[in-house]
């Protein structure tokens, strides 16, 4: 060996040593617990802070409950609970509602809640939002200040959703003195206040010492946003997250299973991955080509492929969280002889149509076994890959030029898009939207009963295939409690998040 | 020397000028509306008719444009629709993440690239000249983002040594800093360093065959001793040209490295923007990128004087 090798040896020796002795001290713990904070790992970013003229569910996301309160809220089974509000009355004829609001109320800037915060808040709605979450609360008539803590709100006619669009993001409670800056500065009520966003990167709040609901459970919460999924699982392999909330990728789960550093729960979201068909234009247009491709599709097959079983088919455009869920799984059950059946019946045995869908990994590896499905039965889709959301929502949702398509809805009780007029499913049956109106002006009976009839009537009808409500998908290292498990509301709801260690 | 100057100065003017034609036009083809991105689904018509005017998109391109390069004459590079913040220093701000990173990474690459090329080169024909050039060619064909990929795999998630993400500014913190940046500088370099190592070893191969060197051989010195005397000054010529494409080759592939790493700089912002439309920060992002680039190739020409005297009498004639 001449002296050069023997320095090269003794050198490698040297290093892996080395590496072996750091390995053996570093550890790969998660953050320190010494300090009563949280770091969470969210996908999606907000563009800003201002969800009143900003699109986007990472907004109401992070703020919504965190920092700004509506009237009321819904909580993790999806019940609408008084939130600013003590208590609320509903008039017989449904059209009046009178909240009394809870006392000593101030915002994080330190002007008092008062009635006439709230009238100026829900007014802003016809004068100030752009997003659509505002014509949620269009049937508001007029809101009247009775005293410092009482107001009433009228309505122009009965509406079933009322209530719980109050609790959305349009239900939001604004300091008058405080909305000139609303993307750059959020004011709220909530237990925690924004102290500094870096967009697209990063989100701290810190606790709201005067917050009327009794001291937050954590001092500060920081929301770390990552825009590749593998990047926010390792954050929290590394130790640099305590949390990931909302998981998009059930392949991930793997790494953190069996170890007990971790804690991961399965809940459900109002996220249904709907296969669209333009039933406005030929051949979607007729109803037994639209029943072929339900009976066509094996759901259990997509969700067993794409989300490694996680999430829940539903039959329907209705989470197991609403109180109208009907299990119509069983309608449309896989049978491709009677998909070949009515394509017969319609004269349909060779069909191509496009499948034009967004460029997200779920969904692409959705839509391939889809398309695989499809070709079974006859049918050939030729996928399209579209960025997303921007050429998505030009093509597709704006224009509808597309034959399929297979989308996320997010929005909880989006099932009535199906009579919005020139929705991108193009579906139109006046006895539905009879359904529907009748419904939402009902008594809570009626309304149940009226959006059951109108769920199994859209099911029927095939206005669309349901393949499966999304998870929610939450891991947590041991100790942090009271992440809600169900995704029930616009809020990623983190008030209630304590640390006990 | 004076009219030498004002020719590159005039040159770099021009072609930022053109440059700036073509991203303006190309971004204003791009498919995708940016006020139906802005304001979502189930936007109206009215608000999004209004949207589209507040952007000011109901206007004809040309006074677009003029309006835009008129601000980026005066500094101002417009305001977001999407963050609603003046884009010229939020770029500013991202800018010294994407150069601090970029410098990082061409050391990580010099560092690397200079001994091993100038040794395998000397050792040409030796077997750990062989797997050097052979290291480098499999290490020119691996993507850097799977390398970043690997990196944190194994010395974040694994063994817990460095942050998966993030970033700490060197004035903030430097120690954090240095922890921040080793792997994402690393992964940017690794790849640029396999390009450069086979730059700078072909360079010195040549040097080593000049008569000058073998005049210094005969005279008693040995080969890494008259390469370092006589012929490294000669080897740079070609090794800095190569390093000023790599350069702009870093500025880009940061784009990807920021995103794998979390990095909140001027590329995660840039395939952010572009995803939410907001072509007030694109356009403003990719002129940076592309003057960062002229100034650059500048750089380079004024520096291929420094070193070799002979370009000097070339250029003045």
């Amino acid at each position: 060996m001449t002296r050069t090798h023997r320095r090269a040896t003794t050198l490698a020796v040297a290093v892996i040593t080395a590496t072996l002795a750091l390995s053996a001290c570093a550890g790969s713990a998660p953050n320190d617990s010494s300090t009563n904070t949280l770091t969470v790992a969210l996908q999606a970013s907000p563009l800003n802070l201002d969800y009143t003229t900003s699109a986007g569910a990472a907004i109401p996301q992070a703020l919504l409950y965190n920092v700004y309160e509506p009237l009321v809220k819904l909580d993790d089974a999806g019940e609408i609970i008084d939130l600013l509000a003590v208590s609320h009355t509903v008039s017989d004829d449904r059209l009046t509602y009178s909240f009394t609001l809870q006392p000593d109320v101030t915002f994080s800037n330190g002007t008092p809640l008062t009635a006439d915060s709230v009238k100026f808040s829900l007014d802003r709605l016809k004068t100030d939002w752009t997003t659509a979450s505002a014509a949620q609360l269009s049937s508001i008539s007029s809101v009247d200040v009775v005293s410092d803590t009482e107001v009433t709100i009228t309505l122009s006619a009965p509406d079933n959703t009322f209530l719980y669009n109050l609790a959305g993001p349009a239900g939001t409670i604004f300091s008058p003195d405080a909305v000139s800056d609303l993307a750059g500065t959020a004011v709220g009520t909530g237990p925690y206040e924004v102290e500094s966003y870096a967009t697209a990167s990063s989100l701290e709040l810190v606790a709201n010492t005067d917050y009327w609901g009794g001291t937050p459970g954590l001092d500060a919460i920081t929301i770390n946003y990552f825009a590749d999924t593998n990047a926010q699982s390792n954050a929290l392999l590394s130790g640099d997250a305590d949390a990931i909330v909302g998981l998009s990728s059930p392949q991930l789960l793997t790494q953190f299973g069996g170890d007990d550093r971790f804690a991961i729960t399965e809940g459900t979201t109002n996220g249904e991955v709907v296969l669209s068909m333009n039933n406005a234009r030929a051949p979607f247009s007729d109803v037994r080509v639209r029943q072929a491709v339900r009976y066509a599709i094996d759901n259990q097959a997509v969700l067993d492929t794409v989300q490694q079983g996680y999430g829940t088919l539903i039959g329907s455009m209705v989470p197991p969280t609403d109180p109208w869920y009907t299990d119509l799984t069983a309608d449309f059950a896989y049978d491709p002889d009677r998909a070949r059946e009515l394509l017969a019946e319609a004269g349909q045995t060779s069909l191509d149509v496009s499948f034009a869908i967004p460029n997200q990994p779920p969904i692409v590896a959705a839509a391939q076994v889809v398309q695989s499905q499809l070709a079974e039965v006859g049918i050939t889709a030729t996928i399209t890959t579209l960025e997303f959301p921007s050429v998505w929502l030009d093509q597709v949702f704006t224009r509808a030029d597309y034959d399929l398509s297979l989308v996320n809805h997010v929005e909880p009780r989006d099932i009535v898009q199906f009579s919005t007029p020139g929705y991108y499913f193009g579906y139109s049956n006046p006895d539905a939207d009879a359904i529907l109106a009748a419904a939402i002006s009902g008594t809570n009976e009626q309304f149940v009963q009226g959006m059951t009839d109108y769920a199994r009537l859209i099911s029927d009808d095939a206005a669309a295939e349901f393949l499966y409500l999304l998870p929610q998908l939450n891991i947590a290292v041991s100790g942090v409690t009271g992440l809600t498990e169900n995704s029930t509301s616009q809020s990623i709801d983190l008030t209630g998040v304590t640390r006990t260690n | 020397m004076l009219p030498a100057f004002v020719r590159r100065a005039a040159t770099l003017v021009a072609t930022a000028v053109v440059a700036s034609m073509a991203v303006f036009w190309l971004l204003s083809v791009v498919p995708g509306d940016p006020a139906q991105v802005a304001l979502g689904l189930n936007a109206s018509p009215d608000a999004l008719a209004a949207q589209r005017a507040a952007m000011g998109l109901d206007q004809p391109l040309v006074l677009r444009y003029l309006d835009w390069i008129g601000g980026l004459f005066r500094g101002d590079f417009g305001v977001s629709v999407v963050s609603k913040l003046p884009v010229g220093p939020e770029i500013l701000d991202k800018v010294q993440v994407t150069l601090t990173l970029v410098f990082c990474a061409l050391v990580v690459a010099l560092v690397i690239a200079l001994p091993v090329g100038i040794l395998s080169a000397i050792r040409a024909r030796s077997a750990d000249g062989v797997v050097v050039s052979a290291a480098s060619q499999v290490g020119m064909s691996v993507p850097g983002f799977l390398v970043g990929m690997l990196l944190v795999t194994v010395f974040s998630v694994r063994l817990g040594w460095f942050p998966a993400g993030g970033w700490v500014a060197p004035s903030d913190n430097f120690l954090e800093f240095l922890r921040h940046v080793t792997l994402p500088a690393l992964a940017l370099g690794a790849v640029q360093a396999a390009v450069l190592t086979r730059y700078v070893r072909s360079a010195v191969l040549e040097i080593l065959r000049e008569d000058f060197i073998r005049t210094a051989r005969s005279k008693g010195l040995r080969p890494l001793q008259a390469l370092v005397v006589h012929g490294l000054r000669n080897a740079a010529v070609p090794v800095l040209t190569v390093t000023g494409v790599q350069l702009a080759a870093m500025l880009v592939g940061a784009v990807v490295i920021e995103r794998v790493f979390v990095i909140n700089g001027l590329g995660s912002m840039l395939l952010d923007r572009v995803g939410s439309r907001d072509m007030v920060a694109v356009q403003g992002i990719v002129m940076v990128l592309v003057l960062l680039v002229l100034v650059i190739n500048t750089l380079v020409d004024v520096l291929y004087t420094a070193i070799d005297p002979r370009l000097r009498t070339r250029v003045s004639q």
